[in-house]
């Protein structure tokens, strides 16, 4: 509620700024605009920014941290609660103690410990969010008053604001490192807490997968096992079939496409074939499930051949069929991306359309066509959506296509979809996978960027 | 002009070309024409127009190229003579909307007649860029592309002499046969350039186009490759699109001035250069336009 | 015209096209490959093309009847000593009774002669179980009809509901293995000969949330869960993305971090989705305490997922401005954030606007991280706000295509069916605003 306050005054006194700050620009020289370094309007900015930036600065930062801040406070309140109810209640006590405060009913009898916590809670909510009501305006005052003083003909004011703009466009490039520090950090961070209960190496080289943990002690059977062999070999298998359906069909589509189609042709067929491209992988995924999948067994059937109804091969082939857009527009501007006089180059030479294609384009085309299959790699292996509905979740270490498999990603769902304590293992074992799915990708990215620069350098 | 009937020496050393039958050459050498004889014709243009899409870049063009002379087509940007050049071997069929009317002869034979296979008169009519376009591989197989596709060499040691003996007449071979195998886009602009003209002899064409090929050249490598066109010409017939017109006059024998999709004026260097017939030629010559 | 070329005789020489044997042949084999390879082109292109046809195909041939819903007539009475035996007309009271006696009993009415206690739970099969909530609906709207008997038009269970639709795939599956035994096919029968039965256009598909009963369940849900996650997502990704590109591409000074934030945005596009969801996980759930489960995590998930797209976009815009522009608004003593803002940005504007969409496009049909965010639970509550939770269309058919019942199938290919009109609409505006407002400099 004071926050709301806080926002709705800030807004208001904002605008204000800006009109009376323009204003007093023009009054301090009497009405001369020439006499002014900047034009009025910039003053009205900086009058503006230097009232509301301070405070909405801090308010932001106070909406980041309170949860943090608060929660810290009824920890103490609730200590011994906390501590007879054991470290796996601990995040849901608290979630009850904030619910409760918010006047929300909550799935137990509340104990009066947690009443109490609760009573605290908003108590203290009320009056912190008061306090920063109170600091945000007093900021604000502040800041309109040093900047109405600073205005007058002398005050660089368009300069002022536009540091300020720049320094705002900056911050948003600097979002993307952030989010890069926020995916490793968050990543390493419960794959080190995993890696504390699983031996490092038993993960990367165990050849077992059975995440299921004994809840009880007494639990039979349910030891688990955190051997990441068999699903890299079933994501390596699975992205195997998808290159060999999409390598080849991308490329010389692409071929084709570029070198010989009319334009006729071409326009009609690329919009069409981008189609492809556009699908969301659940439709790709519900695609296998529901056509290849049980095609693939029908076929098998009839060979004789059991073929189980979530294969690799459906899920590879499918999956195949997802990158072949990808493929073939990387290839496209590999191919385009080669000179127009090498071409005739070699046709002046008597070569045939193909032998132009085979022995100079693609050779030139190259690095570009290696980055599009490296990428194209990265993209088999973080998929998710066509192998979690049309691969399998067991972990089968094998080498035969018509069984079912399982990937990383399809792992790392099905390990985090459910209501799973956020401590167990389990749970942070998908981070550990989503770690290695990380590095994998990010190596091969790194790594195709690197072939394709390379070889842009050259025609440039 | 009569001076260029030794027209004797051109034979071709390194095998003959299957695509180059007929060529009054080789064992018969001796059979060649007297000085004062009618020169022989390589290229007949007749009526020759360009259409892109709708505008017209060429307006019904007659021109012949004689045989083991250096023709130069002068005029200026824009004038056709690039687009001239592109119709002998029909190069402006890999442009999308190019139309060409008329007929182009090549021993008699029209090259946009039924039947003709533009890869076989390409293997005839080689072609010298504007700039340099080596292709990305080593200097060796740039050179060994040509004769591989058309099966011109039986076997690696034959191939081998086609490649020397490319680069020795494109003057280049004593520049790089210690590196043969690394790539050709490593050498210097004007070794490039010798490169895919050694490229475009390696398959014993009769007539090499030359696009503007000394324009992305320094002065050094263009006196070069002047002095190699001018070598070349015992063996084959150029035509060459120039901006220049020292270098039309210093490697030419008959020079054609075109303008604006004309050609203005036709005939032996000499005469355009001292005593053209038209005016615009002089003007242009003269340096009043351009 | 000149004509010196007439002045010189044209050679007489035999033809030099006449090619020896073995050349004829390699020429031959040469155009054989030629064709071949061209071929393989348009082989290529023609199984992409027929994977596609075959894809769209099949789900549209199995989902066209998920728009379509069975109902059968029933008169139904409401019997006020079932619903409402103390005649107090109490909301309460209306709302606890037992409509499911009350569908029974109407069901029992309309075939009277079927008493056997099995029989009798094979009949009620055919009715969907979600008519109970319909009456229940209809009597707290409108007690006034209690004590009254209606003619009321209820759904059809999802097993009638697909014979109805194509009944032909009963025949010659031998009756054990079939959904619906051959009496109730028969009661189905009755009914349609009195005219109880109705096929219609299924508006409540689109306007209902999740439901266990797949005859009644609609993407309603769904689509306002994608349209919060979209709107934050939006309100998050474009200013930032757009204010980002601008600095990248107009601003940034050439060195070290600009390098790492250049190289950073090549690499972020290219992280798997579902690492974008262990972050939103591990951020915005665990670390900020936002909600799970709502559009808020989503969207700013998926905002931080399609910002590489956005910034891409949005710089090549920008670089397609042509520096004169730039130069002219300089030469008249613009500062650069005037230049920018004044004559680069509005110029730029419908290439950024375009790769907007197509980012927008792309967070649509994004399901993987939002399986990692918790947006993956059955909700049967329409959403209020970006704060509740909910869940959004790709996620609604991958949920539908997990389940186990027959019913569902047919609401998975519906539901894909209007995730890709929409995509396909999205991506037509953007053609569109490419093409309208293209400028060729």
């Amino acid at each position: 509620m004071q926050l709301t306050i806080l926002i709705a005054v800030l807004i208001v006194l904002t605008v204000l700024a800006f009109v009376y700050g323009r204003k007093r620009a023009l009054v301090t020289v009497g009405g001369n605009r020439r006499a002014l370094h900047s034009m009025p309007s910039y003053h009205g900015w900086f009058v503006a920014l230097w009232c509301g930036l301070p405070a909405a600065i801090l308010l932001v930062l106070w909406l980041v941290l309170r949860g943090t801040i608060l929660d810290g406070f009824i920890e103490d309140a609730l200590g011994p609660e906390l501590a007879a109810a054991g470290p796996e209640m601990h995040g849901a006590l608290l979630e009850d103690v904030r619910q409760l405060a918010a006047g929300n009913s909550i799935a137990r009898e509340p104990s009066p410990a947690l009443l109490a916590a609760a009573d605290r809670y908003s108590s203290l909510q009320s009056s912190a969010d008061a306090a920063v009501l109170v600091i945000g305006l007093v900021a604000a005052a502040l800041g309109l008053g040093f900047a109405w003083r600073k205005v007058g003909p002398k005050l660089r004011a368009r300069n002022n604001v536009e540091a300020v703009v720049r320094l705002v466009l900056f911050l948003c490039s600097v979002v993307a490192i952030v989010t890069t520090i926020g995916i490793v950090l968050s990543v390493l961070f419960e794959a080190i807490r995993f890696f504390g209960r699983v031996p490092f190496w038993e993960f990367l080289f165990g050849v077992q997968w059975s995440p299921q943990m004994a809840i009880r002690e007494d639990q039979v059977g349910s030891s688990g096992a955190f051997g990441i062999i068999p699903l890299f070999t079933g994501t390596i298998y699975i992205t195997l079939i998808a290159l060999i359906i999409a390598m080849p069909i991308g490329l010389l589509s692409a071929i084709y496409m570029a070198e010989y189609a009319s334009p006729k042709f071409r326009n009609a067929v690329k919009p069409i074939l981008e189609i492809l491209a556009g699908i969301p992988t659940v439709v790709y995924g519900f695609f296998a499930a529901l056509t290849v999948g049980p095609a693939f067994r029908g076929f098998g059937d009839a060979l004789g051949l059991s073929v189980s109804s979530e294969s690799a091969l459906a899920a590879g082939v499918v999956m195949g069929i997802m990158i072949i857009p990808f493929i073939s527009s990387l290839t496209d501007d590999a191919i385009v991306a080669v000179p127009r006089s090498l071409r005739e180059g070699a046709y002046a030479l008597g070569a045939t359309k193909s032998e132009t294609v085979v022995n100079v384009i693609i050779p030139a085309a190259l690095p570009g066509i290696v980055a599009a299959f490296l990428l194209a790699v990265s993209r088999a292996i973080g998929e998710t959506m066509i192998v979690v509905m049309a691969a399998g979740l067991t972990a089968n270490l094998t080498a035969n296509p018509l069984d079912s498999m399982t990937t990383v990603t399809v792992q790392i769902v099905t390990l985090l979809v459910g209501d799973q304590e956020f401590d167990s293992p389990k749970t942070l074992a998908a981070f550990a996978l989503g770690l290695v799915l990380f590095i994998a990708t990010l190596v091969l990215n790194v790594v195709a960027l690197h072939v394709s620069r390379k070889y842009r350098e050259r025609y440039d | 002009m009569d001076r260029e009937a030794d027209v004797a020496e051109a034979r071709i050393d390194q095998g003959e070309s299957p695509f180059r039958a007929n060529f009054a050459l080789g064992e018969n050498s001796s059979a060649t024409p007297d000085a004062g004889a009618p020169q022989q014709i390589a290229v007949t243009a007749k009526d020759v127009s360009v259409f892109y899409g709708k505008k017209q870049a060429l307006f019904s063009v007659n021109l012949n190229i004689e045989r083991n002379r250096v023709t130069a087509l002068i005029g200026p940007s824009g004038c056709g003579k690039s687009t001239f050049l592109r119709c002998i071997n029909r190069m402006n069929d890999t442009i999308e909307g190019c139309r060409v009317t008329g007929e182009i002869k090549l021993d008699g034979t029209d090259i946009y007649g039924r039947g003709i296979d533009v890869v076989q008169l390409r293997a005839r009519v080689g072609m010298v860029f504007q700039k340099p376009n080596p292709f990305p591989k080593s200097i060796y197989e740039n050179v060994a592309y040509g004769p591989r596709i058309h099966g011109l060499a039986a076997n690696g040691r034959e191939l081998d002499d086609i490649v020397e003996q490319s680069l020795r007449r494109a003057g280049l071979f004593d520049e790089v046969s210690d590196r043969l195998n690394t790539p050709g886009t490593s050498l210097s602009g004007g070794q490039q350039q010798r490169l895919c003209i050694a490229r475009a002899i390696a398959i014993s064409p009769e007539v090499i186009l030359m696009d503007e090929p000394c324009s992305a050249l320094d002065p050094i490598a263009t006196a070069k490759v002047e002095e190699l066109i001018d070598e070349l010409r015992e063996h084959f017939t150029i035509a060459i699109v120039t901006h220049n017109m020292q270098q039309a006059a210093r490697v030419s024998q008959y020079t054609a001035f075109f303008h604006l999709g004309n050609l203005v004026e036709f005939g032996p260097t000499e005469h355009i250069f001292t005593n053209p017939t038209e005016e615009r030629t002089q003007d242009y010559i003269t340096g009043r336009f351009g | 015209m000149t004509d010196t070329s007439a002045a010189i005789p044209a050679p007489a020489r035999a033809s030099p096209w006449q090619l020896s044997d073995a050349t004829a042949r390699r020429v031959r084999r040469r155009k054989r490959a030629d064709t071949r390879f061209q071929l393989y082109g348009v082989g290529a292109i023609f199984i992409a093309l027929a994977v596609l046809i075959v894809l769209l195909s099949s789900i549209a041939g199995s989902g066209i009847g998920g728009f379509v819903q069975t109902r059968f007539a029933l008169d139904v009475t409401f019997d006020e000593k079932l619903i409402d035996p103390s005649g107090t007309r109490d909301r309460a009271v209306l709302a606890k009774a037992d409509y499911g006696v009350v569908l029974m009993n109407a069901v029992s009415a309309a075939f009277p002669e079927v008493t056997d206690r099995q029989a009798k739970r094979d009949l009620r099969k055919l009715f969907s179980n979600s008519a109970r909530f319909q009456l229940r609906g209809m009597v707290l709207d409108d007690p006034s009809i209690v004590g009254t008997t209606q003619k009321i038009w209820v759904p059809a269970s999802s097993d009638a509901d697909g014979f109805v639709k194509d009944g032909a795939t009963t025949k010659g599956i031998a009756e054990a293995d079939r959904r619906l035994k051959d009496r109730q096919i028969e009661w189905i029968g009755q009914l349609s000969e009195r005219g109880a039965v109705e096929k219609r256009f299924n508006w409540s598909f689109f306007t209902s949330a999740d439901s266990r009963e797949p005859e009644v369940a609609g993407i309603g849900g769904a689509l306002l869960g994608s349209f919060y996650t979209l709107l934050i997502t939006l309100l998050v990704c474009f200013p930032i993305g757009v204010l980002a590109a601008i600095y990248l591409e107009e601003f940034a000074p050439k060195n070290r971090l600009t390098d790492l934030i250049e190289v950073n945005i090549n690499n972020l596009a290219a992280v798997p989705s579902i690492v974008f969801g262990l972050l939103g996980l591990a951020v915005f759930i665990q670390t900020f305490g936002l909600p799970r489960s709502a559009p808020i995590v989503g969207g700013l998930t998926m905002a931080l997922l399609i910002l590489p797209t956005i910034i891409v976009a949005t710089r090549a815009a920008l670089k397609a401005v042509p520096p004169s522009i730039r130069e002219a608004a300089y030469g008249v003593g613009a500062s650069p954030i005037q230049v920018v803002a004044q004559h680069v940005v509005p110029l730029a504007m419908p290439g950024i606007l375009t790769g907007t969409i197509i980012g927008m496009a792309r967070a649509l049909g994004e399901t993987a991280p939002l399986l990692m965010i918790g947006m993956v639970a059955f909700i049967a509550d329409l959403p209020g706000g970006p704060m509740d939770a909910a869940t959004v269309l790709p996620v609604q058919i991958f949920l539908w295509a997990d389940s186990p019942e027959r019913g569902f199938e047919e609401k998975t290919a519906a539901g894909t069916i209007v995730l890709l009109v929409f995509l396909i609409l999205m991506n037509a505006i953007a053609i569109y605003l490419r093409k309208r407002f293209e400028i060729r400099w």
